[in-house]
């Protein structure tokens, strides 16, 4: 069972804003915070199990950072999708997907790292579940082609 | 860092607002009987209860309504000023919707009966019983009203022993004698 939200928010919101202010600033973390955890309402009850609850909340904020760079510098770099507070719960994963384009990257992790379904990880990373899948299988080919 | 209350609250606010919560609550402090715990969906009044601490129901709300529980004080807003009204004098009857779908049938027979018990008057528990169709299910009906998910609004304070004792309540015997007392039940 997953617990409460109450319980979830608390237990997160703290850290998760750190990591926010840390990457955006102050006043663009405000807004990345709120639509962090809005976000992880919507996909809240689709959640099957209480593991990694907070990666999983981690990846939507990265998700967030991603966007938000992207919106505002359109031509700039990604900053990194795994950070040192998402680290541990991605290690496994990491050394694989270290090269992969952040929203592949995710897409995967969230896949084979954690097991949760495309339509949780669209909700997760704020798009659909097609789309979900089809950046996981897109990495998944672009794996292949680079490890093989 | 930590989170500003501010944002906290906006947070909590957009959150409600967007239609995301399986049940909103928060805590009124400030009531003659002391400070209470009210829980809204969005079919009405979930739960009042005198013990206050949000820990000891967020387990049972989750499990009762959907995992998406969280503290929210405009949801609660409309419920604030019923019982506000309520506890000034000005309010006899409530006019919320409450959202009793959990309870087993006979539960919410029994408290479908218990709402028609009017301000200032008293019933009893084999009274109710007989309304809800078994006259010797007084026992019973002490049961449901001690388990009572939303007091005061549900009257369970106005059913008494057939001698007129006050007999018991969930929140304390002192509160039942306080509400009868307002509602001008008793002298």
């Amino acid at each position: 069972m997953i617990p409460p939200f109450e319980t979830f928010y608390e237990e997160h919101r703290d850290e998760i804003y750190r990591f926010l202010e840390r990457r955006l600033g102050r006043q663009r973390a405000e807004d990345a915070f709120q639509e962090t955890f809005l976000r992880a309402l919507r996909a809240y009850p689709r959640l099957h199990t209480s593991d990694h609850l907070r990666a999983w909340v981690f990846t939507i904020a990265s998700r967030i950072v991603v966007d938000d760079f992207r919106r505002r510098r359109p031509n700039a770099e990604l900053p990194e999708l795994v950070t040192e507070d998402g680290r541990p719960a991605y290690e496994e994963l990491a050394p694989l997907t270290d090269d992969l384009p952040p929203k592949q990257r995710a897409a995967i992790v969230l896949r084979y790292g954690y097991d949760l379904e495309y339509d949780e990880i669209g909700a997760a990373l704020g798009s659909t579940e097609q789309a979900a899948r089809q950046a996981a299988s897109a990495g998944v080919r672009r794996l292949r082609k680079e490890k093989t | 860092m930590t989170v500003s209350p501010t944002l906290d609250e906006r947070f909590r606010a957009a959150a409600a607002a967007a239609n995301l919560l399986d049940v909103a609550f928060d805590v009124i402090t400030d009531t003659p009987v002391g400070p209470l715990l009210v829980g809204v969906t969005d079919h009405g009044l979930c739960r009042i209860s005198y013990d206050a601490d949000a820990e000891h129901h967020l387990e049972s709300l989750a499990k009762q309504f959907g995992p998406r529980v969280l503290r929210s004080p405009k949801p609660i807003e409309h419920v604030r000023r019923e019982l506000d009204e309520y506890f000034e004098g000005r309010r006899r009857h409530f006019e919320l919707a409450t959202d009793i779908r959990g309870l087993s049938a006979y539960n919410q027979k029994v408290l479908a009966e218990l709402a028609h018990v009017e301000y200032g008057h008293t019933t009893t528990y084999g009274a109710l019983a007989a309304l809800a169709g078994n006259p010797r299910a007084a026992r019973a009906v002490g049961t449901i009203m001690n388990r009572n998910p939303i007091p005061i609004v549900l009257p369970c304070h106005r059913v008494v022993g057939v001698s007129g004792s006050l007999t018991g309540y969930a929140g304390g015997l002192d509160r039942k004698e306080q509400l009868l007392r307002l509602e001008g039940a008793l002298l």
